[in-house]
């Protein structure tokens, strides 16, 4: 069911990345770009704790506000237990709920902060997701220094992590939302997230054009988060499928990589989104270049002990639907930033 | 959404791009062959300049090769020349030198009983285990053959 939201905008957004981050396209869109990956810590874990506190005290300076003028923190990452979040963020004492949808945490964050503001439970909410390449390889998959081949369905975890406050001002509004379904359509493949999370995306969209009434051509852009390039294929084959053909489509993951950064399919985690989306796509939203954007996170449910027993990637996708309207006086110039031609 | 597992993973197979198998290939043969080429200068230079037997030397070259495989990993360099070689650094005993080497390096932070002693052999682990095994299975036929004859 698509849930209406009543005056939640989003006020502030600040980023913090790793290194191969900023070298890439969207380098001089980030807030802080770390010089080795490590953020001044001696574990990856720490680093990406860090990177999560980095990313929300940016962001409030930028409001500016300070951390008690915000009521509620969501916020989620892929470690196990989401340690990185609550260690990271337990320095603000805001009040706090922790978030698990893997790389969908971002729009499961701003769904729930949203439907709690239009609800009267927080006046404002901040939304911080953040993930680590090391941290998630090791996690996940092998050993950092392990030497093999990635193949080429493989993305590249992002090192970065996005804080976002949400409030009664702001230039973009929230003006509904999705929460998607959990779908498995048997992907096994590791490696292969695109495939595995791609289904889920079509599914929440699809949903979302079937109860609105709307289709894809309603709307300046429908972004999803770690698609990639292989994944963002398989998304719109099964929309076209399904008679709601979607052109006007842009994957964060697709953005955050040049050709020359080996990043095979493109970027993935809860980094992913929470980056790209804020640093690129935020700004044009800002001044009015884009009007009406519907933004889905896409994450993989699995952990390392149900692949190896197994079973399949079950994924799900949440849908936050976006538009430009002021609730402050005066509009922010648009800058050097330029919309692109994303099809 | 109308589409069921079967017809999504025939999509997902169409779709996927393939891995450069030729190029994989000719890669592993080179860089392999390569560190076979330096395994037997290896074994040259320990002849010629040590009295040691020619199974002393076999020793000395393989514990050279571990040494190299272990000092690159730690160094951060073996996982680039791994991207590019695949099976050409897997196969040798460089390969198993790296797998036992990276966890080490991994869990280092969570100390060196619970981290490095627990997680040392979490890639090597299973090649250690079933060799073993295999050997002492290998004993036992050969014992029985003994005893037949």
């Amino acid at each position: 069911m698509i849930v209406k939201t009543k005056g939640v905008y989003v006020m502030s957004f600040a980023s913090a990345v790793g290194t191969k981050e900023g070298e890439g396209p969207l380098k001089n869109r980030f807030d802080y770009i770390d010089k080795d990956d490590r953020f001044g810590m001696n574990t990856w874990e720490k680093a990406e704790s860090e990177s999560a506190r980095l990313a929300l005290s940016l962001a409030l300076s930028k409001a500016p506000m300070a951390p008690s003028e915000v009521d509620l923190l969501l916020a989620g990452d892929l470690e196990n237990q989401c340690v990185a979040s609550c260690y990271g963020l337990l320095s603000f004492e805001i009040p706090y709920l922790g978030i698990y949808g893997a790389c969908s945490n971002l729009t499961e964050g701003m769904a729930i902060a949203s439907m709690l503001i239009s609800g009267g439970a927080a006046r404002r909410a901040a939304v911080v997701t953040s993930s680590h390449n090391c941290a998630a390889e090791r996690q996940y998959r092998n050993p950092i220094e392990y030497g093999g081949q990635r193949p080429p369905t493989a993305q590249w975890t992002v090192t970065g992590a996005g804080g976002y406050i949400l409030g009664e001002r702001g230039k973009v509004k929230i003006v509904d939302c999705l929460v998607g379904v959990v779908q498995d359509k048997g992907q096994k493949d590791i490696s292969n997230m695109g495939a595995a999370m791609a289904p889920a995306a079509a599914d929440t969209l699809l949903r979302y054009f079937k109860e609105s009434g709307t289709s894809a051509k309603d709307y300046d852009l429908i972004i999803t988060g770690d698609l990639g390039i292989h994944g963002s294929e398989l998304f719109k084959d099964l929309c076209k499928q399904s008679g709601y053909p979607v052109g006007n489509h842009a994957d964060c993951g697709m953005l955050m990589y040049g050709e020359n950064q080996d990043a095979h399919m493109g970027g993935s985690g809860c980094g992913c989104i929470a980056t790209v989306f804020g640093a690129h796509f935020l700004p044009h939203m800002e001044c009015g270049k884009l009007t009406n954007v519907l933004l889905m996170a896409t994450g993989a449910l699995m952990s390392k002990d149900s692949i190896t027993q197994g079973q399949n990637i079950p994924a799900v996708a949440h849908l936050v639907h976006l538009m430009y309207g002021e609730n402050e006086t005066g509009s922010r110039p648009c800058g050097s930033a330029e919309r692109r031609n994303h099809e | 959404m109308d589409i069921n597992k079967e017809e999504y993973k025939k999509l997902v197979k169409r779709r996927a791009p393939k891995s450069p198998c030729l190029k994989n290939c000719c890669f592993a043969f080179l860089i392999g062959g390569g560190i076979c080429v330096l395994g037997q200068a290896m074994f040259d230079f320990y002849r010629h300049f040590t009295n040691y037997t020619d199974e002393s030397v076999y020793v000395c070259v393989t514990v050279t090769m571990i040494f190299l495989a272990a000092l690159l990993t730690g160094l951060g360099v073996f996982d680039s020349i791994a991207k590019v070689a695949g099976a050409g650094t897997l196969v040798p005993v460089t390969g198993f030198a790296n797998s036992v080497v990276s966890p080490a390096i991994d869990t280092k932070a969570e100390g060196l009983i619970l981290g490095v002693g627990a997680k040392i052999f979490t890639v090597a682990g299973p090649v250690i285990l079933y060799g073993i095994l295999s050997g002492a299975l290998y004993g036992v036929v050969l014992l029985v053959m003994n005893a037949l004859e």
